[in-house]
């Protein structure tokens, strides 16, 4: 099969059109750097099915970060029939930068002319015929966006991988030619492929050229010794660098005409007489010196609100006070929908109000059913309190992290996200990070796994190891069940309408603890320079409903496979060893203090009563907690899912009269163990910063250099246990704060006092 | 329009235009420059700073790039004064 590789800069649109020719869903972003590993899938419409590589995007085949490796490598070693080469043809000059180093490579090369649609937008016209004729590649206008022109793009690719090309280079008129030849011919003297791109790349002093070939760097010092630049002397990479934009700039002059003059899209500021266009106009506002910063704070909150405020916009219980009666009493799934003697509900949890009524509305049904069918009551206890109470507990915050999911992505996708990384790179900074670790950190609240394998974009090593570790702490989709529900708990407790306040505080909670694990990190163990923040804004669109609508749908797959798979067969094994004794006996519902589950749970619970979840809690219940955490690392959502089992079968042991269903079970059983509100607190952030999911740990393993993974798993448990047990301490006797607070500051100081004594020895 | 003394791009004032002249240091961030298009000849655009002063967004070869002070310290400019 012939094998067809996507190159192209980052935000160019290679995923889009990926995507477009092979009918997949991979993630797509308005933010450079969102694919960081190739990914293949198949093209079917010609006569012979093509295998479509999607390369991560780059602006240079130098070899700095991981994703341009993968790319070089490929195009390198594994030898496509053809390279389509995406140019984002609103931004040719630097798009076409990498081009004039794909050419050089022997291999077919097609230019896909991308985001016409956005040109003619503008305005513009580029002349095509005449660009193709000056870089003399076939050269396609489409839109990748719009699946515009794709199927004459793949005929002409499917055309120039027939033959064979050989690579030319636009440094054959400059003065480093004579120095490229000789490399050439020393190259094909041995007989190396693609000797002309190795050649350029050696006269570079490529990194990658310079180890492989330590034989030819003489020749390259000898000419540098009689060479000489006007602007930067004999250094040929930054000649060599110069003269590719100057070819370019060469090349396009005169190709790109404005055709129609009155362009909506561009206003005159008033005041500079600069042209705006739309996209900088919105972003004047958005990181404005003032409004910037609070814009984002203001976003934040909005986007937390909208997805879990049982009080929306504080109308309190305005609907309760006015008597306004629909609120569907007595009606099965709908009751309670759209409000509470609290408030009105947010869309988010409308949303999981209706999913919640239909899942006690089964399992209701479920139980008559086997009651009238005279099941076992072991059978039915299986079914109903294993199997249902332990997936629904789950299930009921699916329409929640969906939400929240919607927004983050319509953030991404915008275009926003890359000016958040632009606004807060200062504040980034003062921890030894750069705003480029931003993106990977609020992917973390998505899912861990994805996130930690963007960090592929991070230069620097230790930057990358340092944001992994913290990667767990912005709290994925799966814990969101954990401070959704210990949040509602909470709020009970304490009589708090705004369960919406504790869930976003938790958040950044973890993301407080993440700050200062990185400041830590970056003056302890992982010393070094800051890495380098350069990066390009991507211009502001708006979000494609398409995208959305894929974005949502892999994650509720996602989900509901792993709800189906992983956390059903958890919830019956956690079922199982409640209703068994260590001798295999079945026991009732009232008998679970003699079950395994307690014991062990009983067993393990003293490692935790520093954090308030421990000893000191029921004798009777006080281990539910123990064995929910424990749980939760083979996956988080099983924390709420045990939490679920357990509650449905010993919740009738505190008030037989009562039956409660889902959530306000768990709530019931809580409150019974007699753990106080700063225990509650300890125990969410326990489960938020302890080691993560089983999947999240294999990732972190496979993404880190090997003598890193271990001391990653300590620093996991170290830092949720020093964290909850603060947290439990403080929130329980205020006094001991005047111990603690002396304690971090002397440990801070001793920090700061050991690296100041001893200074970090730079590299020369 | 007439053309001013040479001076580093991060000292730039929000508004200006200025001609890239050379770019100084080495290694990785150098490299990373030139491949974004920072190269002697191209006109840069100082568009804005963030919030906090620090990094900067700069208008090249048609499009915006971020990029921080100490970086930008290394990139020699020449100012241009429109008249």
């Amino acid at each position: 099969m012939k094998k067809f590789a996507l190159a192209g800069n980052p935000n160019c649109g290679k995923t889009t059109l990926f995507n477009a020719l092979t009918g997949s869903t991979a993630y797509v972003g308005n933010w450079p750097g969102v694919t960081v590993d190739k990914r293949e899938g198949y093209y079917k419409k010609l006569d012979e099915t093509l295998d479509i590589v999607d390369l991560p995007g780059i602006y240079s085949l130098s070899p700095y970060t991981p994703e341009e490796v993968i790319s070089r490598n490929f195009i390198l070693d594994e030898k496509p029939d053809c390279v389509i080469n995406i140019i984002d043809a609103t931004n040719l000059e630097r798009n076409l930068y990498l081009t004039t180093q794909l050419l050089e490579i022997d291999v077919p090369i097609v230019i896909a002319l991308n985001m016409m649609d956005a040109v003619e937008k503008n305005g513009q016209e580029i002349n095509v015929p005449e660009l193709e004729k000056r870089f003399r590649v076939p050269i396609v206008p489409i839109s990748a966006l719009k699946s515009k022109n794709l199927d004459s793009l793949m005929k002409k690719a499917y055309q120039a991988s027939k033959e064979k090309r050989t690579g030319y280079t636009v440094l054959a008129e400059t003065s480093v030619k004579s120095l490229i030849e000789q490399l050439t011919d020393q190259f094909k003297k041995k007989g190396v492929d693609n000797p002309l791109f190795h050649a350029i790349k050696l006269a570079e002093l490529d990194e990658l050229e310079v180890k492989n070939h330590p034989e030819l760097v003489e020749d390259v010092n000898k000419a540098k010794e009689t060479f000489s630049d006007p602007t930067f002397g004999n250094d040929f990479e930054a000649v060599i660098a110069d003269a590719r934009y100057k070819f370019i700039s060469s090349r396009i002059e005169g190709l790109r005409k404005q055709i129609s003059l009155d362009n909506k899209n561009v206003k005159k500021d008033k005041k500079t007489g600069v042209l705006l266009s739309k996209s900088d106009r919105i972003d004047k506002i958005l990181t404005n010196k003032y409004a910037g910063i609070p814009i984002f704070i203001a976003i934040l909150f909005l986007i937390f609100h909208l997805t879990f405020s049982e009080n929306f916009l504080f109308f309190g219980g305005l609907f309760e006070a006015k008597g306004i009666p629909t609120n569907f009493e007595g009606v099965p799934i709908v009751e309670g929908l759209f409000y509470t003697d609290a408030g009105i509900n947010s869309p988010g949890v409308m949303l999981a109000n209706l999913l919640n009524g239909f899942t006690d509305w089964l399992s209701s049904l479920a139980s008559q059913g086997l009651e009238n069918a005279n099941v076992e009551s072991w059978a039915s206890g299986f079914i109903v309190d294993g199997v249902l109470a332990g997936l629904f507990s789950v299930m009921s915050f699916l329409p929640q992290i969906l939400v929240l999911f919607l927004f983050f992505s319509i953030l991404e996708d915008s275009g926003y996200m890359a000016r958040v990384a632009f606004i807060l790179d200062r504040i980034f900074r003062r921890f030894g990070l750069s705003g480029r670790a931003f993106l990977p950190m609020i992917m973390g609240f998505g899912c861990s796994v994805p996130a930690m394998i963007n960090t592929r974009t991070l230069a620097d090593a230790n930057e990358r190891t340092a944001t992994i570790r913290v990667i767990p702490f912005f709290s994925c989709g799966a814990k969101l069940p954990i401070l959704t529900a210990i949040a509602g708990c909470l709020a009970n407790m304490m009589g708090f309408g705004n369960a919406d306040v504790i869930t976003l505080s938790m958040y950044l909670l973890g993301m407080l603890t993440a700050i200062v694990a990185v400041l830590i990190m970056r003056n302890t163990v992982m010393r070094g320079d800051i890495p380098p923040f350069i990066m390009e804004l991507p211009t502001y669109h708006l979000p494609q409903f398409k995208a959305l609508m894929i974005h949502l749908w892999d994650k509720l797959k996602h989900f509901v496979k792993k709800a189906f798979t992983i956390i059903l067969v958890s919830c019956i094994l956690i079922w199982a060893i409640c209703h068994l004794s260590w001798n295999w006996t079945y026991l009732e519902d009232s008998q679970i203090n003699e079950s395994i589950i307690a014991s062990l749970g009983m067993f393990v619970r003293p490692i935790f009563t520093p954090l308030g979840f421990g000893s000191q809690l029921s004798s009777t219940w006080g281990w539910v907690f123990v064995v929910a955490a424990i749980t939760g690392l083979i996956a988080k959502e099983n924390v709420i899912g045990t939490f679920g089992i357990l509650a449905a079968c010993i919740v009738s042991t505190f008030d037989p009269e009562a039956d409660p269903d889902g959530i306000e079970a768990v709530y019931i059983m809580i409150q019974n163990t007699g753990i106080t509100t700063a225990g509650l607190i300890a125990f969410i952030a326990f489960n938020m910063l302890t080691i993560p999911c089983f999947a999240a740990v294999s990732t972190a393993k496979s993404e880190l250099p090997d003598h890193k993974f271990k001391g990653t798993l300590v620093f996991w448990v170290v830092t949720s246990y020093i964290v909850s047990s603060t947290i439990y301490l403080i929130g329980n006797w205020w006094w001991t704060l005047f111990i603690i607070l002396p304690l971090f500051g002397v440990a801070a100081y001793g920090i700061y006092y050991y690296n100041k004594r001893h200074p970090i020895k730079k590299d020369a | 329009m007439e053309e001013t003394n040479e001076l580093t791009l991060e000292k730039l004032a929000v508004g200006d235009y200025a001609t890239v002249v050379t770019i100084k240091g080495e290694g990785q961030v150098r490299r990373r420059l030139f491949d974004m298009g920072i190269t002697p000849g191209a006109e840069i655009y100082l568009r804005k700073k963030a919030p906090l002063g620090d990094p900067i967004e700069i208008n090249i070869r048609g499009y915006e790039l971020t990029l921080r002070k100490v970086e930008a310290n290394a990139v020699v400019v020449k100012r241009k004064v429109v008249k």
